[in-house]
C-alpha cells in the first residue's frame, strides 16, 4: 500500500503560502534536513509524503498519477494538460499566486487597443515586412486557442520562457502573451494591456489526479485532507 | 491493436492490409487513365512554409518536430501544398499528378479521429478551361466512388468573392472581408460592424479626433519599442479615421450577401435563386455563370450535373485555400465515418506559392470508403 503523495512548489514565496495555506487548516508541511535538501514530511495527517517539485512540472506529474495531489497554477495545468478536467480534479483555489495571463503591444500603438485592432494591425505588419506579427509567450496552447476563437490571423507564437516583456524591444517580437499580477513589469517596458476580459485568470490551487487507483491508504489520505480543507470531490 | 488502422480494425496485416492495397490501387490506377502522373512527396515538409501558408492555427492540427539543422520539419498534414511545388519548379505550363500516402494531423484530446490516415489523391494544375476541369475532376472522384453509398455536395466560393466586391464599400473593407472568409464568425462581426457601426469609445474617439486635427504625435509619446514603427501606427490611424467616416454598407445589400449564401438546392434551382438574387445584385452573373458552365459540363460526364446538391456556404470552414469550386461525398452521419472524399479548386494557394496557376483536385481517403463499403 502506497502513501498518499502531495507534491508543492519546491522554493519560494509560493511554498511559504502554500505552507501558511495548509497549517491554518491543520496540515503541518515542512521542510527536512539541510537548508537546500528537497525533502520535506508532513504532520496532522497520516500516511502523506511530502514531495517537492518546480510548479511547472506538477501538472504533467499529477496527469501521469505519479503524485496523488499537487499546488500548482490553474495557469500551468490549463496550458500543459489537454483536456486537464478529464485528467486532474481541481480541489481548492487557494487565494494566493493570482495572475492573469493577457495580451500587451508597445505602449505607443495609438491604434491598437483590442483585439480586433491586434488582428487588423496584424494584417498591414504582414504585408509591410514580409512576416506574420510575432508573439512572444510560453503559453502556447492557451494563446492560440484564444486567437483561433477570437478569429486573429497573420500571427505567429514565438518561444519566450523568460524576460518576455524584453522581447519587442530586442525586435524578436511585436506583441507579448503573459502572466502579469500588478502590471508593473509592463508598464516599467513600455506596454500595455489589451481591452477586454483576459485570456485566462488564475490563482494556486490543490489538485488531485483522476489517474487510479490511489490504494486504500492513499484514499484513506485523501478524505482525511478534505475532510480538513473543508473540500468535496466533484 | 497495433495491427489497427484509421476506420479498419486489422488493416496493417493479413487480409486486411490486401484488401486496402487493392482499393489503394482500384483508386490509382483510375486516375492514372485519366492522365494523372505519380508523384511521391516527402512525408517531412519545411514547418515555415506551411504555416506562412496556412496560419499558426495549423501548430495546433499538424505534428511538428525539430531537427538541429533543417530546422522545425512538419509531418505532411496534407499534399496539396508539396504537390503544387512539385508542379511549379517542375517549370510545365499544365500537368496532372496522382499520389497515395499518409498524412498525420493532431486531434482534440479525447477525439476518436485517427492521427495517421492515407490519402489517395489527384491534382490538376495550369488547365484553362475553369468549368470543365473542374467537371472533370469531380467526375474522376465520382466515378472511383461509384460502388460506395456516399453523397455528393457541391459549393462555390466564387459565389462569396463575387458578393463582396460587389458590395457598395471601400477596398479597405472589402480586403479585410476577403481576408476573413475562411472564418466565419469573424466574418459575420465584420460585416455587421460595417453595416451598423456603433459609436466608439472614449480612446477611440480621441485617436480620431487627433487624427483629424493633426495632433496625433501628441499621442504617440510613449518610446518607439519594436520593429512596428511609429509610420505604421500613423497610417493606420489614418485609415481608421478614414473608415469611421466611411458609410455603413447599405443594409439591402448586406441582406443580399446573406442570401446568397443561405442557398441550398440542387444546383439547377440554386442557380436560377442566385439568378434573382443577381437582378439586384448584377455583380454575381459571372459568378452564377460559371457555376451553370460546370453543371452543364458535369452533365457531360455522365452525371446529371443540375440535380448534384449545391450549397453557397459550402467549403469555408476548412483549412484550406479553396476559392472555387469546391466537393465533398459523405456518408450516411450515422457510420461516424468522416468525408469520403472532397476537393476543389486552389487558386489562392498557387498565388501565394508565387505563381499564377489554375488548380484544382481532390482526395479519397480509402480506409474509410473501405470501412463503409464494409458496413452493412
Amino acid at each position: 500500500m502506497t502513501m498518499l503523495k502531495l507534491a508543492v512548489p519546491s522554493k519560494g514565496r509560493l511554498q511559504a503560502q502554500c505552507f501558511d495555506w495548509f497549517a491554518r487548516r491543520g496540515i503541518t508541511l515542512e521542510r527536512t534536513g539541510a537548508g537546500r535538501e528537497y525533502a520535506g514530511q508532513v504532520r496532522g495527517v497520516e500516511n502523506v509524503a511530502l514531495v517537492l517539485l518546480s510548479a511547472g512540472e506538477i501538472p504533467r506529474e499529477l496527469a501521469a498519477g505519479r503524485i496523488h495531489m499537487g499546488v500548482t497554477g490553474q495557469d500551468l495545468i490549463a496550458e500543459k494538460i489537454p483536456a486537464w478536467e478529464s485528467r486532474v480534479e481541481q480541489l481548492a483555489p487557494m487565494g494566493f499566486g493570482r495572475a492573469t495571463l493577457i495580451l500587451a503591444v508597445p505602449q505607443f500603438w495609438a491604434d491598437v487597443e483590442s483585439i480586433d485592432d491586434l488582428d487588423a494591425a496584424a494584417a498591414a505588419f504582414r504585408k509591410a515586412h514580409g512576416m506574420r506579427l510575432r508573439i512572444a509567450t510560453k503559453y502556447h496552447n492557451l494563446v492560440r486557442e484564444y486567437l483561433r476563437t477570437e478569429g486573429v490571423a497573420d500571427y505567429q507564437l514565438v518561444d519566450s520562457q523568460g524576460a518576455t516583456e524584453g522581447t519587442i524591444k530586442n525586435l524578436t517580437a511585436e506583441a507579448i502573451a503573459d502572466i502579469t499580477s500588478t502590471g508593473d513589469t509592463l508598464k516599467a517596458n513600455h506596454l500595455k494591456i489589451l481591452s477586454g476580459p483576459p485570456i485566462l485568470a488564475s490563482e494556486a490551487t490543490l489538485f488531485a489526479s483522476r489517474a487510479g487507483p490511489w490504494g486504500a491508504k492513499a484514499e484513506a489520505a485523501r478524505r482525511e485532507i478534505l475532510a480538513k480543507i473543508g473540500a468535496h470531490d466533484a | 491493436m497495433v495491427s489497427d488502422r484509421a476506420y479498419l480494425a486489422g488493416g496493417r496485416t493479413g487480409g486486411g492490409l490486401s484488401a486496402l492495397r487493392r482499393e489503394v490501387g482500384r483508386i490509382m490506377s483510375g486516375f492514372a487513365a485519366n492522365g494523372a502522373a505519380p508523384v511521391e512527396p516527402a512525408a517531412l515538409l519545411p514547418a515555415d512554409l506551411l504555416i506562412d501558408l496556412y496560419g499558426e492555427d495549423l501548430r495546433a492540427r499538424a505534428y511538428t518536430t525539430h531537427d538541429p539543422v533543417l530546422g522545425e520539419q512538419m509531418l505532411r498534414p496534407d499534399f496539396t501544398v508539396p504537390v503544387a511545388q512539385m508542379h511549379m519548379q517542375s517549370g510545365a505550363m499544365s500537368g496532372r499528378y496522382a499520389y497515395a500516402g499518409s498524412v498525420w494531423r493532431r486531434q482534440e484530446p479525447g477525439s476518436n479521429r485517427p492521427t495517421e490516415y492515407l490519402q489517395c489523391g489527384m491534382e490538376v494544375f495550369g488547365e484553362a478551361d475553369i468549368a470543365q476541369t473542374d467537371a472533370e475532376v469531380f467526375s474522376i472522384l465520382a466515378e472511383a466512388l461509384r460502388a460506395a453509398p456516399v453523397a455528393p455536395v457541391t459549393g462555390d466560393m466564387g459565389i462569396i468573392l463575387a458578393g463582396i466586391n460587389a458590395l457598395d464599400t471601400t477596398e479597405l473593407r472589402k480586403a479585410a472581408l476577403l481576408r476573413h472568409l475562411w472564418r466565419p464568425a469573424r466574418f459575420k462581426r465584420l460585416l455587421e460592424r460595417y453595416a451598423n457601426p456603433q459609436a466608439p469609445g472614449k480612446t477611440r474617439a480621441a485617436l480620431l479626433e487627433a487624427t483629424a486635427s493633426g495632433r496625433l504625435d501628441e499621442l504617440l509619446t510613449a518610446p518607439a519599442i519594436g520593429l512596428r514603427s511609429v509610420d505604421e501606427v500613423k497610417s493606420r490611424a489614418k485609415r481608421l479615421f478614414e473608415d469611421a467616416n466611411t458609410p455603413p454598407i447599405p443594409a439591402p445589400q448586406v441582406a443580399l450577401l446573406e442570401r446568397a449564401l443561405m442557398v441550398k438546392a440542387p444546383m439547377g434551382q440554386a442557380i436560377t435563386a442566385l439568378r434573382n438574387i443577381a437582378t439586384e445584385m448584377p455583380a454575381l452573373t459571372p459568378a452564377i455563370d460559371l457555376v451553370e458552365a460546370r453543371a452543364e459540363a458535369i452533365s457531360g460526364f455522365g452525371i446529371d450535373g443540375y440535380q448534384l446538391p449545391f450549397e453557397a456556404s459550402y467549403g469555408r470552414t476548412t483549412l484550406e485555400y479553396y476559392d472555387g469550386f469546391v466537393f465533398g461525398f459523405a456518408a450516411d452521419p450515422a457510420h461516424n465515418l468522416p468525408q469520403i472524399a472532397q476537393g476543389g479548386r486552389y487558386g489562392a494557394l498557387t498565388r501565394a506559392l508565387g505563381g499564377n496557376t489554375p488548380a484544382v483536385g481532390g482526395i479519397i481517403r480509402p480506409e474509410a470508403l473501405l470501412a463503409l463499403e464494409g458496413r452493412p
